[in-house]
């Protein structure tokens, strides 16, 4: 099984780096069989950086107003994908839309899921939060069982 | 008793890049205030480059936007180049067009099919359009691919590219490299040719005002990273003499400042000003096309900014063609450089218009002092005109259309906002 993972995200907008910081962390475990990619989270290169993909797991931060460092999971081909929940991206075409953009055009992969974290500083220059920073290794554990039981 | 007083609102307005806010108060049939409300972060780029080295820049200031990281490189290696006396030419100067065209393909093709063209064709978005018009959506989305493909080639990578330094490149690539882009190019150009054909055929509101348009004028190109600073009220300066004509205003109402001509004020920069300002240097192959979707070598309708942005997708195609069939390797990926204590200026094309960096520097090379001036903040003001006037004209528009081309009428100008900050919601007040 093709297998892709996609840290989405810009590292100098302080928690939308979070899908970055776990992509970079799983990368540092070397598991030589995974493509680890990072992307900006313009949504139309999403669509061709998951093209040739079985499984792919996306990681990105998200704004829907839970608290900081919630951690929520997406099954694309078994749910919408609430783009309320990136509106904080930098951009207008980004995670969500991507998704179902694939999902109109009948291009969604077989499997894909969706990991965001939520954020709560979104400026400039900031680093990532603590509510943020604990919870990557979390994130980082269940896509690896996403990787392993979906594999 | 008739009502006096309604309130339009849409608390996100989709489809342009970043977020703010947008009010429009209507008050007894008149428009009464419009501000385009930009929630800018603190100038966190030109502070963070002070005291870092003068070859950090173009990798840093790339990642200001994600959708425009070429035009943000090329601003600050021109303006480096410029303040240590270097002029990069011949072949590393054409390869800096071609990523260019690349950016230019990738970005234009994103805002038209993907953010633009629903509103013309009554989808709310790109989503909703794939599934009447998948095989419309699928070109798109080639053609946009390809213009990453150059970006990728040349840059190094799409997503903030690295292979762009003061002076040139680190790597510049085989001329065997160009060729297998040739190729996929030449089924782009045919793609973007049906973009201009398709978005002529759009419903477009009546709408034209006497705008000052600013562009880069070159003697015999269409404008990418050179030329002289021109407008259709007569400006005619060099790119050193950017703060000695424009202003930035600290707006009350938005954290954004807004730039302005000291002479006139409000101006307007993007494909259309490139277009009115330098049409001849189009190459006849974007003319025909741009006269066979109606339009005449002046046009001054912001709506029909989407036919101009596709022209600009056919002449980026056909001017990397060009560039790919003329290319030979260069014997060095850059010139030397030698730092020197100086200040540098440049103005180059991103696809949104004209972008303004200034560098201060010292005799190690050190960056002092860094100004960056983006388009969107350039545009601000003409947005905001255009709403006042547009309303202005069709108040009685019922309130969900009248709200529905407010929004269309910030999308015109494919406002990069994430460039300048990050949010951007719509409130519509009438009364």
């Amino acid at each position: 099984m093709r297998a892709i993972v996609i840290g989405v995200g810009n590292e100098y907008r302080g928690d939308d780096a979070a899908g970055l910081i776990v992509a970079r962390t799983l990368k540092s475990k070397n598991l030589s069989s995974l493509k680890i990619i990072e992307a900006s989270g313009e949504g139309a290169s999403l669509l061709e950086a998951w093209k040739d993909s079985d499984l792919v797991i996306v990681l990105d931060a998200s704004c829907s107003g839970a608290r900081a460092g919630t951690v929520f999971r997406f099954d694309a081909n078994k749910q919408k994908i609430p783009a309320a929940f990136f509106r904080y991206s930098t951009h207008a075409f980004s995670v969500a839309e991507a998704v179902e953009l694939a999902r109109s055009l009948e291009q969604l992969p077989p499997n894909l899921i969706v990991y965001s974290i939520e954020g709560k500083n979104f400026a400039a220059g900031a680093g990532i939060s603590p509510e943020v920073a604990n919870v990557v290794e979390g994130v980082i554990e269940r896509a690896l069982c996403d990787l392993e039981d979906i594999a | 008793m008739r009502k006096t007083t309604k309130t339009i609102r849409v608390d996100y307005l989709a489809r342009v890049e970043g977020e703010g806010a947008l009010i429009v108060k209507v008050k007894k049939g008149r428009v009464s205030d419009v501000k385009l409300k930009i929630f800018e972060p603190p100038r966190f780029f030109e502070a963070f480059l002070r005291g870092r080295g003068y070859d950090e820049a173009p990798d840093m200031t790339a990642r200001i936007c994600g959708i425009c990281p070429i035009a943000y490189q090329m601003s600050a290696v021109h303006a480096l180049e410029n303040a240590f006396g270097v002029k990069v030419d011949g072949q590393l100067r054409a390869l800096r067009r071609l990523i260019y065209c690349g950016e230019w393909i990738a970005s234009h093709t994103l805002h038209v099919y993907m953010l633009h063209a629903p509103d013309f064709l009554g989808y709310d978005g790109a989503i909703e359009m794939a599934k009447d018009h998948r095989q419309i959506v699928e070109r798109g989305l080639q053609l946009k691919k390809i213009g990453n493909q150059i970006m990728s080639l040349i840059g190094g990578r799409e997503v903030h590219p690295i292979n762009v330094k003061v002076g040139g490149f680190y790597r510049v690539p085989s001329k065997h490299e160009l060729k297998e882009l040739a190729e996929r190019l030449k089924w782009a150009r045919e793609a973007a040719l049906e973009t201009v054909r398709w978005v002529a055929k759009f419903d477009f509101p009546t709408y034209e005002q006497e705008y000052e348009f600013v562009a880069l004028n070159h003697a015999d190109e269409y404008p990418f990273n050179e030329g002289r600073i021109v407008s259709n009220k007569g400006l005619d300066i060099a790119p050193d003499e950017f703060d000695a004509h424009f202003a930035e205003e600290h707006i009350e109402h938005s954290n954004a400042l807004h730039c302005v001509l000291k002479e006139r004020g409000t101006y307007f920069v993007g494909p259309m000003a490139r277009y009115n300002l330098n049409f001849d240097n189009l190459s006849p192959l974007a003319k025909e096309a741009a006269f066979e979707a109606g339009l005449s070598p002046v046009c001054r309708n912001p709506f029909q900014s989407i036919i101009v942005r596709s022209v600009e997708i056919l002449y980026a195609c056909d001017e990397a063609l060009r560039l790919i069939d003329e290319y030979e390797m260069p014997a060095q990926a850059a010139v030397d450089i030698e730092p020197q204590a100086s200040i540098g200026f440049a103005c180059t094309e991103a696809p949104r218009g004209l972008l303004y960096h200034r560098y201060e520097i010292d005799d190690a090379g050190i960056i002092l002092d860094a100004k960056i001036v983006p388009p969107t903040s350039q545009n601000q003001k003409t947005i905001e005109a255009d709403l006042h006037g547009f309303v202005s004209e069709h108040i009685n528009l019922p309130k969900p259309e009248l709200t529905w081309k407010c929004e269309q009428t910030v999308r015109n100008y494919d406002p990069c906002i994430s460039c300048a900050t990050h949010f951007l919601k719509l409130d519509v007040e009438q009364g």
